[in-house]
């Protein structure tokens, strides 16, 4: 891990009508780190990664990626971050490797390279035998491992993913966890990991941001092998926000 | 100071220039082409353009032919110009081929339009297709142009398929003016048709849902296609009623109203301009009175007077057809991308 930072954020804070769905967050990501968002549903994650990604505006404050606006300079940032969302979809009529090369047309790869890189993609994410079969017959594992296929056809530097073990069963989330942690060590990507699944985010994690109404809780940014080092689990110090706030 | 200031000035219009580029850039070779390729495709292999085309083309076709008939039987006997126009204008048993077009064509656009955008925000495709590099207008652009590209491919078969299949049954050949007729004819169609697909993008931008957004564009459709004039000529007879003994002004007035308020309709203002555009003979398309016609002579317009006279028409509506549309990219630009 170097000490580079990749996202800044400043009193990042959004409004929606009298929702504070984020309030005055100061964050930065190390370049090389696996950071994870934890949170309840509706405390503010998706909507920071949004904001990252210039998908939504922020009502006040800073972000800079890779020392881009996203606001600004959407198309920079979108050039470098590689998104998953929660509930991704895909073309159903089209299969699996065409949806991909939709993606690789939308960034401008060259068709050859693209071609080879989509087949590597696909083989990695497992899906290299279903590749030509069309995205309706794929189950809800095989979507979310072709998302994040689909993320990472782009060679993105940052790689933000949204609940990317939401509604699989155990095996697959046992594998597309692997996959993440492969692709930050050996690849040495960025990865900002959105969940609320603890055990998870322990286990594949360098550093975890604990999301409570948009705030990130005190304090600050947790480092997992720290808290492992005391032997610690991020359930004590989960329970205790939560217990401790209701 | 002073060569510092000049060295300035080319940086600066160079990266005005370089932006300039930079957008033009992605016009061309960007976003906008990958995803009004990609749109394209999608009409060309789906079903849902397959089954338009073949209900407009089934029922195009079948009306020309039965006026194709008539034709037969009647021009031998009359001694009447045009006679491949009048496969466009001619209804035997069946209502003429441009009054199935006008009254199918609106489905098409809306077919074709209505679940654009909510069909991809409901697929959780929108938020993936937005974090790739492209500018948030390339999608509604690139939707837009390839419904408006798919809809000229349509007309155009159409139009080659009457004119062809014209050509077999009457045997008489099409003059050039006709030509030009028809091919106007053909251009306005499109933009009437790409008014109803840039509502059905606009309710598609709205709505949450696919079917309200295809049912709130049904419902605008059936209001311009059967209420719209019914109710232009209420309101006209509320304001102006035209009795037994009512003076001529009034009535006068009366249609004059009447047909103000039905231009209101982009239907109204497309089937005006269309019957003027392929019906040489029709010189005026408001009210006259007798004294008006006096001592003029019959015959034929050009086709430069016609599309003079619907010049206003058309006009509005590529200026309907635009608006609409200009509507639904501010208010997709401005979208959240979450509900």
């Amino acid at each position: 891990m170097t000490d580079r930072v990749i996202v800044t954020m400043r009193g990042l804070t959004k409004r929606y009508g009298e929702l504070v769905a984020v309030d005055h967050l100061d964050l930065d990501i190390y370049e090389g780190e696996v950071f994870g968002l934890l949170g309840p549903n509706g405390a503010g994650k998706t909507t920071t990664i949004l904001m990252l990604l210039g998908l939504t505006e922020p009502s006040e404050g800073t972000v800079r990626v890779a020392g881009h606006d996203p606001t600004r300079e959407p198309l920079a940032v979108k050039r470098l971050a590689g998104y998953l969302p929660d509930n991704v979809g895909f073309y159903e009529d089209m299969t699996g490797r065409e949806n991909l090369r939709y993606t690789a047309r939308l960034n401008r790869l060259p068709p050859a390279p693209a071609e080879e890189r989509i087949a590597a993609l696909l083989d990695s994410v497992g899906l290299g035998g279903d590749a030509d079969r069309p995205v309706r017959e794929y189950s809800r594992g095989m979507r979310q491992r072709l998302g994040l296929a689909d993320a990472l056809v782009k060679d993105p530097r940052l790689l933000i993913l949204d609940e990317p073990t939401l509604g699989i069963d155990p095996e697959g989330v046992r594998e597309v966890l692997a996959l993440i942690v492969r692709l930050a060590r050996e690849e040495k990507r960025t990865v900002l990991i959105s969940s609320h699944l603890l055990h998870q985010i322990q286990e594949i994690c360098d550093r975890v941001g604990i999301f409570v109404r948009g705030r990130l809780v005190d304090p600050g940014p947790i480092s997992v092998p720290e808290l492992v080092a005391r032997g610690q689990s991020l359930d004590h110090i989960y329970l205790q926000y939560f217990q401790g706030g209701d | 100071m002073k060569p510092a200031a000049v060295q300035d000035t080319p940086r600066v219009t160079a990266s005005w220039w370089d932006r300039i580029r930079q957008r033009t850039s992605s016009w061309s070779s960007g976003g906008l082409g990958v995803v009004c390729a990609k749109e394209i495709a999608d009409h060309t292999t789906g079903i849902r353009f397959l089954i338009l085309f073949l209900l407009v083309g089934i029922t195009g076709l079948s009306s020309m032919y039965v006026g194709a008939q008539t034709i037969r039987d009647t021009v031998a006997q009359e001694d009447s110009p045009y006679v491949f126009l009048r496969l466009f204008t001619t209804s035997g048993t069946l209502p003429p081929f441009i009054a199935f077009v006008s009254f199918l064509g609106p489905l098409v656009g809306l077919a074709m339009g209505f679940d654009a955008i909510v069909g991809e925000r409901n697929r959780g495709t929108l938020s993936r297709l937005l974090s790739q590099p492209i500018y948030r207008d390339d999608v509604i652009n690139g939707k837009f142009l390839a419904g408006t590209a798919m809809l000229g491919w349509m007309m155009g078969s159409l139009g080659l398929l009457v004119a062809g299949l014209g050509l077999i049954l009457t045997g008489v050949p099409p003059t050039g003016e006709e030509v030009v007729r028809v091919l106007a004819y053909l251009v306005v169609t499109v933009i009437y048709v790409a008014f109803w697909l840039a509502l059905g993008i606009l309710f598609s931008v709205i709505f949450r849902q696919a079917a309200s957004s295809a049912l709130a564009g049904i419902a605008i459709w059936l209001f311009f296609a059967v209420f719209a004039r019914l109710l232009a000529g209420l309101i006209a007879d509320t304001f102006f009623p035209v009795t037994q003994d009512a003076p001529v002004e009034v009535a006068l007035r009366n249609a004059r109203w009447q047909l103000a308020l039905g231009r209101l309709s982009p239907t109204v203002l497309y089937e005006e301009a269309i019957i003027t555009l392929l019906n040489p003979s029709i010189r005026t398309l408001g009210p006259i009175l007798l004294e008006q016609v006096e001592g003029a002579i019959a015959g034929f317009l050009s086709p430069g007077q016609s599309l003079l006279l619907v010049w206003p028409h058309l006009v509005s509506l590529v200026a309907l057809t635009a608006g609409v549309f200009a509507v639904a990219y501010y208010l997709f630009i401005r979208q959240e991308i979450r509900a």
